[in-house]
């Protein structure tokens, strides 16, 4: 029998926070803006019926972050940190785009040659070169922090910097618009009237709980970010374990740029994925992952990112201009990452001490009770 | 005699090395291409990197102490679109150039101190630094403003000769860079702040427990860093009379580049300023020979930078390994 009480065991569940904070989110619509709650349903003569509103994109503009997160949350538990998110969303939806039409040479593409629907290269192969393309930047990054011992930091701020020079490379310094439309399919298509990217998500979910919960690989990462070194002497391979994760979060960060050169029909070397390294840390800080690494939780980043989308669209319907919630963000982040610092927790525990709670109301009693003594 | 140079030889080893690479990069670009034996070609590089060496300066102390910076570049921007939109509201340069420089010590002095007090990583607080610097930019204003004010542009237009060589000129603001430069060797060598700095990024334990005052230390470094920055932003504002939120952007990895070239190990403790100068040259010459070389597209410089980087972290680290086996 568990004897803690209901309430205490809420508040401390590793959900409650990001979820409180949603909640508040959430509430803050319902008292200005009513209308973001509104969901329809909408016959596209395209991608048939389906459902819309506010809520739904959430979601569906939220999948590639919340991607992002479930493969940084791994990172970050093993004491490490991936800044190159942003550009490997680039790279692949650059890969995506080259392969549907080659423009690797000097030639510039006619505008014929682009706008006739058709691929160079079947759509299978497509995704597989795409999440390749991921995997190979991550195993880079593996590479760098796990056998040539560089700070995560600085080998993944080469490929941050670097990478955005690779996904230009490959398109050539064009921004490659896609005319192919099955590939639209991946953030733009319906299955039963919700978003494909939420099938995407759910089932990347639910393959890597399965992947760090029902094998030893979730122990193995908390125990490397908790202490590599005897981990490394308990006999835990912890080079390969950090070069599995830094594969996975390019793997995620792959996924994400699928999903997001579909949705926008174009690939950007400068501009795909901007920004994105800054959301996928808050989000997976609001998750109460720490920043030092060690334990974790999947499902919590995944609504630390759903948060920020929510936040984010709120304030896009209050109309607050993009490029100025940078800003906020940032110092949402610091706020965040400073309430879950040890000195703040020293704080606040000494302030609901109940020893010192105690030998408060005992002075108070015994000059109460002093007081009584001369009365009498 | 040899036993007495030979440690000394190995201490200098890194700065020597770095400055023997500057010179073979700039023989190899002057062979390649002749225009670059032309003594105004060595010049334009303290012209075209003078912020660059600003940021670095700042960046090596940082980087001594164990830490990192990441903010630079966000800096550097913000500063330009804080004094253009300023200017262009008729505020005077006599007031707009000690704000800019003032703003940068506050944030880069509020850095250091959650760093210091809330004892979170250096990089999450400089990166919502530079994220926090690029909104603020966008802020002020979403399109790049440009300066047309008369002190400004008599600043960028400026030349001043240089002594002893004929026809060639750098202009004014390219002089703060070294200005600055010797400020810093000063205070790294010569005052206790700089022995309290080298001491910290040994063993920042026991500096502390040699009673060394590792907060504030700290703390000022952050300060200087961003003192240096918004310095560096001054000055690309004047170098290109604009301001933008999306200038500088990736110069957190040129500046770091150009550090760990000049032979500051990023693990602190090792490193010295002057190292940082001619990191910041080998930089410069390697790009300007990219670009000598027409052909090439611009985002072969990121690359080129990137790999750069990789190779002299590679060559750290070979150094470091020889040094503890030895």
């Amino acid at each position: 029998m568990n004897k803690t009480p209901l309430l205490k065991r809420i508040r401390e569940s590793w959900l409650f926070w990001p979820l409180v904070a949603w909640v508040i989110i959430l509430l803050l619509n319902v008292i200005f803006q009513p209308e973001f709650f509104k969901i329809g349903i909408i016959d596209d003569p395209v991608y048939g019926k389906h459902l819309y509103g506010n809520l739904v994109d959430v979601f569906n503009n939220g999948a590639p972050l919340i991607l992002v997160s479930i493969g940084m949350t791994l990172v970050i538990a093993t004491g490490g940190i991936d800044l190159s998110v942003g550009a490997v969303i680039a790279i692949s939806a650059a890969m995506g785009a080259v392969l549907i039409n080659p423009a690797l040479g000097n030639k510039l593409i006619s505008n014929e040659i682009l706008t006739r629907n058709a691929t160079n290269t079947p759509l299978p192969l497509i995704i597989l070169a795409t999440l390749a393309a991921g995997v190979v930047c991550g195993l880079w990054n593996g590479f760098l922090v796990s056998r040539a011992r560089i700070q995560p930091m600085v080998a993944t701020l080469i490929l941050m910097v670097g990478g955005r020079g690779i996904a230009q490379l490959i398109t050539n310094g064009q921004i490659m618009t896609i005319y192919y439309t099955p590939y639209f399919w991946f953030g733009n298509g319906y299955i039963l009237g919700l978003p494909v990217s939420i099938y995407i998500v759910v089932a990347v979910l639910i393959l890597s709980w399965i992947l760090v919960r029902k094998t030893s690989i979730g122990l193995f990462i908390e125990s490397v970010g908790i202490n590599a070194k005897s981990s490394y002497f308990s006999g835990i391979d912890e080079k390969n374990v950090k070069l599995l994760v830094y594969a996975f979060c390019g793997l995620c960060a792959a996924i994400a740029g699928l999903i997001l050169s579909s949705y926008v029909h174009s690939a950007d070397g400068n501009n795909n994925g901007l920004d994105y390294e800054l959301d996928a840390i808050l989000a997976v800080v609001m998750g109460g992952t720490l920043m030092s690494g060690g334990r974790f939780s999947l499902l919590s980043s995944a609504i630390g990112a759903v948060v920020i989308w929510t936040f984010t669209l709120t304030m896009y319907t209050f109309g607050v201009p993009a490029n100025a919630l940078l800003a906020g963000r940032a110092v949402l982040v610091l706020i965040v990452i400073l309430l879950y610092s040890d000195q703040t927790r020293q704080f606040l525990t000494r302030l609901t001490d109940s020893k010192e709670t105690h030998r408060y109301l005992n002075k108070l009693m015994i000059w109460k009770g002093s007081r009584h003594g001369t009365s009498n | 005699m040899v036993r007495r140079i030979r440690p000394t030889l190995l201490g200098y080893a890194p700065l020597l090395t770095t400055i023997a690479i500057f010179f073979l990069a700039y023989y190899i670009g002057a062979q390649m291409y002749p225009a670059m034996q032309n003594p105004q070609a060595f010049f334009n590089l303290f012209i075209n990197y003078g912020s660059l060496l600003l940021v670095s300066i700042g960046m090596t102390l940082v980087i001594i102490t164990g830490g990192i910076d990441l903010s630079v570049g966000g800096m550097i921007a913000l500063t330009t679109a804080a004094s253009a939109a300023l200017l262009k509201n008729g505020a005077s340069p006599a007031v707009v150039i000690p704000l800019m420089l003032v703003m940068g010590v506050v944030i880069g002095f509020t850095l250091g101190s959650i760093i210091h007090f809330f004892k979170v990583q250096a990089f999450i607080v400089t990166l919502m630094g530079l994220f926090f610097a690029r909104g603020m930019a966008y802020i002020i204003s979403l399109k790049s403003v440009t300066i047309t004010n008369s002190f400004y542009k008599t600043l960028a237009l400026t030349q001043i000769p240089i002594p002893f060589v004929s026809n060639a000129y750098v202009y004014s603001y390219a002089l703060v860079g070294p200005l600055v430069l010797l400020v810093a060797f000063y205070l790294a060598y010569f005052t206790r702040f700089g022995r309290t700095v080298y001491a910290i990024g040994n063993n920042e334990q026991s500096a502390r427990l040699m009673g060394l005052p590792v907060g504030r230390t700290k703390i000022l470094v952050y300060a200087f860093s961003g003192f240096c920055s918004a310095l560096a932003g001054i000055v690309f504002s004047i170098s290109l009379l604009a301001g933008y939120g999306k200038f500088a952007s990736g110069l957190e990895l040129d500046s770091i580049a150009s550090v760990v070239m000049g032979g500051t190990l990023l693990t602190g403790g090792v490193g010295n300023v002057i190292g940082t100068l001619f990191g910041v040259l080998i930089e410069g010459t390697i790009i300007s020979i990219l670009q000598y070389n027409g052909t090439l597209s611009s985002w072969w410089t990121r690359i080129g930078v990137g790999v750069l980087t990789l190779i002299f972290i590679g060559i750290q680290s070979l150094f470091y390994m020889r040094q503890k086996h030895s």
